[in-house]
């Protein structure tokens, strides 16, 4: 009991030290005698102001949005199809079309990200926004698939065969019944698929230019190069948003019962 | 056309497009890459001449006189194309020093009208006079090589042609291998020695309670990567959390912080937050679905708790155990983020040996063959992972 107490510290801690750190308002990545005493003039919100005055964050936040949100549409449309397919029954070769599909997910980044470089800088994507989209929509789609299938594994197919001999077309009886049924699991499949793209650093790295970079890349430099508070501000952003994404799994795990 | 056949085609092709675009977007980059490894072309593209000259050379002593005439002749010309700088990275890197005299040489050419050619090129430099350098070349010139997986694997091709291990200070890439496996072994056992209990625990407690708890699980796992890695360079530098709560409470005097960020101890501790999650959750679901009573019957019938736990409870959470280490192990062995932030110069893995012969020294070919070796032992675990756990099953929390 009080070892799993100090594993669940282990896990959580660190991620919560950064919170108030981040308003520290020394230029310090430790707290200070002040912020122990709980002084309100060691605290600031220097480090958030100076975010959202410089350009260099404000542009990666854009990216981030721009790649990630279309990367996110394009896994979740191509993968809720791929993933109607593999639950069919009929299906052939299946286990070895999933494995395919997933194979992204397991292989190591820098191996897709190498890659990536040479065969997209060869046909003209590399340094360009279509470039990364296409790259990250490939991180994201093993889960879209993995979501999806799960949650359709739970689906009656009796109930498409209902809308069917009650006269529905297919498509009618996909958008009508079968999608409503299956949305929380799509929902969830591109929560991650977005959430894969808004932290994925080393295809960024490898392919893109200073017109491309997202906020993990300037996370990336700023963990490198010229170490600053100001990250922790970022960082406390990230988590805030993560904790936002992770409710949003829960509630519609719960609304699926999947 | 049957019924069955009908719905074949039909679930073929709601499929189809996405494995099109995983084939073009995922398979064909990899493949490219992982071709680089046994093909380089540079040497044969920009001296086919002189190669094909070599090719006449027995390898004894020196090659003869249409050797060095074509090679006069193509180097002038590769510098013209500015395929030179290729050509000499490329010999370079089978014997070191040959950059140099590959670009003084075609310089020096540009002035020199008429042979004899052996003895013009041995006149610019004394190289030319060699056999080993010629060696370098002929090896270079084939389009097809093992050299890099030999080079990655810490062998040589000896001019004879027969296979050698490297000088004893060239031998890195063997032991990086082998301290990669060791590391992620570790990892993997740190992860199941925490995460047993925790998912044990959360598995079997009310369900409110249960979800915070889970919870406390999946908000590592949504956290993005780097703000996991930033908070741990935030504890454990010298100047963090950590050691100034050591120094305050007295357990280390302020000279004698201690170094937990930058070696392997940081990447080690760091990839164990990071992959927890990866142990629990498989755990925990597997764990679930094992019955209360089977204990409770283990004990009735007179089992020590011990007993019970090691022959009734522990083989039922195998299959969880099985899956949450092949999964770790898996994602560890090929981290690159995390030991390239927090590992310093002693806490590198493979990944990261991969992206300096990217980025740094150039050495795609090297990259590639490693970058091979390591993916051929991720597929080999992932096969294993799909036939003892089915990759549908991997658990996204």
């Amino acid at each position: 009991m009080g070892f799993c107490a100090l594993v669940l510290v282990f896990l959580v801690a660190p991620i919560l030290v950064i919170v108030p750190l981040s308003f520290n308002a020394e230029p310090y990545f430790t707290f200070t005698e002040g912020m122990l005493r709980l002084d309100p003039e060691a605290y600031s919100l220097r480090w958030y102001r100076e975010i959202a005055q410089n350009e260099v964050w404000t542009r990666s936040l854009v990216n981030s949005l721009i790649i990630g949100v279309s990367a996110t549409f394009l896994a979740t449309a191509l993968g809720t199809l791929a993933a109607l397919g593999l639950a069919s029954p009929e299906m052939p070769s299946r286990r070895l079309v999933m494995s395919l599909l997933i194979s992204p997910m397991i292989t190591p980044v820098i191996i897709s990200a190498a890659g990536m470089f040479f065969f997209y800088s060869s046909v003209g994507l590399g340094q360009t926004h279509l470039g990364l989209i296409l790259a990250h929509t490939a991180l994201g789609i093993p889960f879209v698939v993995i979501t999806v299938t799960a949650t359709l594994s739970g689906f009656d197919r009796n109930l498409t065969r209902a809308a069917a001999s009650l006269g529905a077309g297919p498509l009618y009886a996909f958008r009508r019944v079968q999608l409503p049924l299956i949305a929380p699991g799509v929902i969830s499949g591109a929560l991650f698929a977005f959430a894969t793209s808004f932290d994925e650093v080393v295809v960024v790295l490898f392919m893109a230019g200073i017109e491309q970079r997202t906020i993990p890349r300037q996370m990336w430099a700023g963990i490198r190069e010229q170490i600053s508070p100001a990250i922790l501000a970022v960082a406390t952003f990230l988590i805030v948003f993560a904790t936002i994404l992770l409710a949003t799994v829960a509630w519609l795990r719960r609304r699926g019962a999947g | 056309m049957s019924t069955a056949g009908r719905g074949r085609l039909r679930a073929l092709g709601l499929v189809l497009p996405l494995l099109l675009f995983i084939l073009v977007t995922f398979v064909a980059p990899l493949a490219t890459m992982l071709l680089r490894s046994i093909h380089e072309p540079a040497v044969a593209d920009a001296l086919p001449e002189t190669v094909a000259a070599l090719g006449e050379w027995d390898g004894e002593g020196l090659p003869p006189e249409a050797a060095y005439e074509a090679l006069a002749r193509e180097l002038v010309r590769a510098r013209g194309e500015r395929t030179l700088g290729k050509v000499a990275g490329a010999v370079n890197r089978v014997r070191s020093g040959l950059r140099s005299v590959f670009t003084r040489t075609a310089r020096d050419l540009r002035d020199v009208g008429a042979g004899p050619w052996r003895d013009v090129l041995e006149g610019i430099d004394p190289a030319w006079a060699e056999p080993a350098t010629w060696h370098a070349v002929r090896q270079t010139g084939q389009r097809f090589t093992s050299r890099h997986y030999l080079n990655a694997l810490d062998l040589q091709r000896m001019p004879d042609g027969s296979v050698a291990r490297q000088p004893e200070e060239r031998r890195i890439y063997v032991s990086l291998l082998w301290r990669t496996l060791l590391v992620s072994a570790v990892i993997t056992v740190l992860c199941l020695l925490l995460g047993y209990p925790v998912a044990h625990l959360i598995a079997h407690a009310p369900e409110r309670r249960a979800n915070v708890l889970l919870a406390l699980v999946l908000i590592p796992f949504w956290t993005s990567l780097l703000v996991r890695t930033t908070a741990w360079i935030v504890l454990l530098q010298t100047q963090g959390v950590i050691n100034d709560l050591l120094v305050a409470v007295g357990l280390v005097g302020d000279d004698g912080r201690l170094a937990m960020i930058y070696n392997m101890t940081g990447t080690i501790i760091a990839m164990t937050h990071v992959l927890l999650p990866f142990m629990v959750l498989p755990l925990y679901s597997v764990m679930r679905a094992i019955p209360g009573q089977y204990m409770s019957a283990a004990s009735s019938l007179g089992a020590t708790p011990a007993q019970a736990f090691f022959r009734v409870y522990w083989p039922q959470t195998l299959p969880g155990v099985g899956a949450g280490s092949l999964l770790v192990f898996i994602l560890a062995i090929g981290y690159y983020i995390t030991p390239a932030l927090v590992g310093g110069s002693k806490g590198q893995l493979i990944s990261n040996m991969v992206a300096y012969h990217m980025q740094t020294s150039l050495n795609w070919g090297l990259a590639a063959a490693l970058g091979g070796i390591l993916l051929a032992g991720v597929l080999a675990l992932y096969m294993l992972y799909d036939r003892l756990v089915g990759v549908e099953r991997l658990s996204l929390g």
